[in-house]
């Protein structure tokens, strides 16, 4: 342990704001990044068995209302020439 | 070693392999990060000219190592999709570039603050940092580039080139410290000589470094994944995952 006390630990030896400033910056964007891609990923997993269970009631056909569907970008299901 | 590599570049056999490796990189990523994260800070011994603020190393050099890294990265997926028109290399490198971005940013964010008590200045036009702050636009035009199309294979095609265009920037990064020797300190690793820190504040930091290695591989794996879902939504076999899970 390089620190007598916590209170030590907080304060860096005078360094506190810089020490603290920059490990604050990475933890956020770390931990941002990861319930960015879980965000994603759930509401991408939602649309598309939304979209299945739409296509079942349906019969299997693609509904046209879909088609500008927001989630699976204009990337997405949305183009069919470029897949 | 063909068919091997033909099978990596489908996006359904990707799809399986990667959800088998993912949890891996986690676990590594947050026990690196975790025992780096606590040793760094409360146990490696302050350096005896910059006192405490030196601990903003161990996330100052992991970060800017990812930054040149996923750029790298970046270019050679870019790069493998040009010659092979291997999709999946696609969209590994479109999930890159924000956490290459994002990496950069902490990069010149910790340095700025820690040259504060150190330099006395918080920004200079050294070769290092403005070199950094190119990387941060490239990574800014690459992400720009890829949603200027409305297209997606001209956006893909449009990013890829200015990836491998742009990763020239990478060894002018790498050299600045010595060609153009003005403020920031030469590089803290190197491969043929002992380390210039004592073990215990290198050690720590060698565990950061692999510590967000890991943690790049796992989000790209993971953001990776959402890509194909995404891009193959119509495909049979996503339905059909899609179809058996929900």
């Amino acid at each position: 342990m390089a620190f007598a006390s916590f209170a030590d630990f907080i304060a860096m030896g005078g360094h506190a704001p810089y020490v603290w400033a920059a490990w604050a910056v990475s933890a956020l964007l770390l931990g941002g990044s990861v319930l960015h891609a879980r965000t994603e990923r759930r509401l991408l997993l939602r649309h598309l068995r939304r979209r299945s269970r739409r296509e079942q009631r349906t019969g299997g056909h693609p509904e046209p209302s879909q088609r500008s569907c927001s989630m699976v970008s204009q990337h997405g299901v949305a183009r069919h020439d470029d897949t | 070693m063909w068919a091997f590599i033909h099978k990596l570049g489908s996006p359904q056999w990707f799809y399986a392999i990667s959800a088998r490796l993912q949890p891996w990189f986690w676990t590594a990523a947050a026990l690196l990060i975790g025992v780096g994260t606590v040793w760094g800070l409360a146990f490696a011994p302050a350096d005896y000219q910059q006192g405490n603020s030196f601990r903003i190393i161990y996330v100052h050099v992991p970060a800017a190592f990812l930054a040149q890294s996923i750029f790298v990265a970046m270019a050679a997926a870019g790069l493998v999709f040009m010659v092979w028109k291997i999709k999946i290399a696609d969209m590994a490198a479109a999930v890159m570039a924000p956490l290459g971005a994002a990496m950069t940013f902490i990069a010149l964010f910790s340095g700025a603050v820690w040259g504060v008590p150190t330099w006395g200045t918080w920004w200079m036009w050294d070769a290092r940092l403005t070199s950094m702050l190119i990387l941060l636009f490239l990574y800014f035009g690459v992400i720009a580039l890829r949603g200027a199309f409305s297209s997606r294979h001209s956006a893909s095609r449009a990013a890829s080139v200015l990836a491998m265009v742009g990763v020239i920037n990478i060894p002018i990064i790498k050299y600045s410290v010595d060609w153009w020797y003005t403020l920031h300190q030469p590089a803290t690793f190197s491969v043929t000589s002992r380390p210039a820190m004592p073990m215990e504040m290198w050690l720590p930091l060698l565990i950061m470094v692999l510590g967000f290695y890991s943690f790049f591989i796992a989000l790209t794996l993971m953001r990776t994944r959402s890509e194909i879902l995404r891009r193959e939504a119509n495909k049979r076999w996503v339905r059909e995952l899609i179809g058996e899970a929900g």
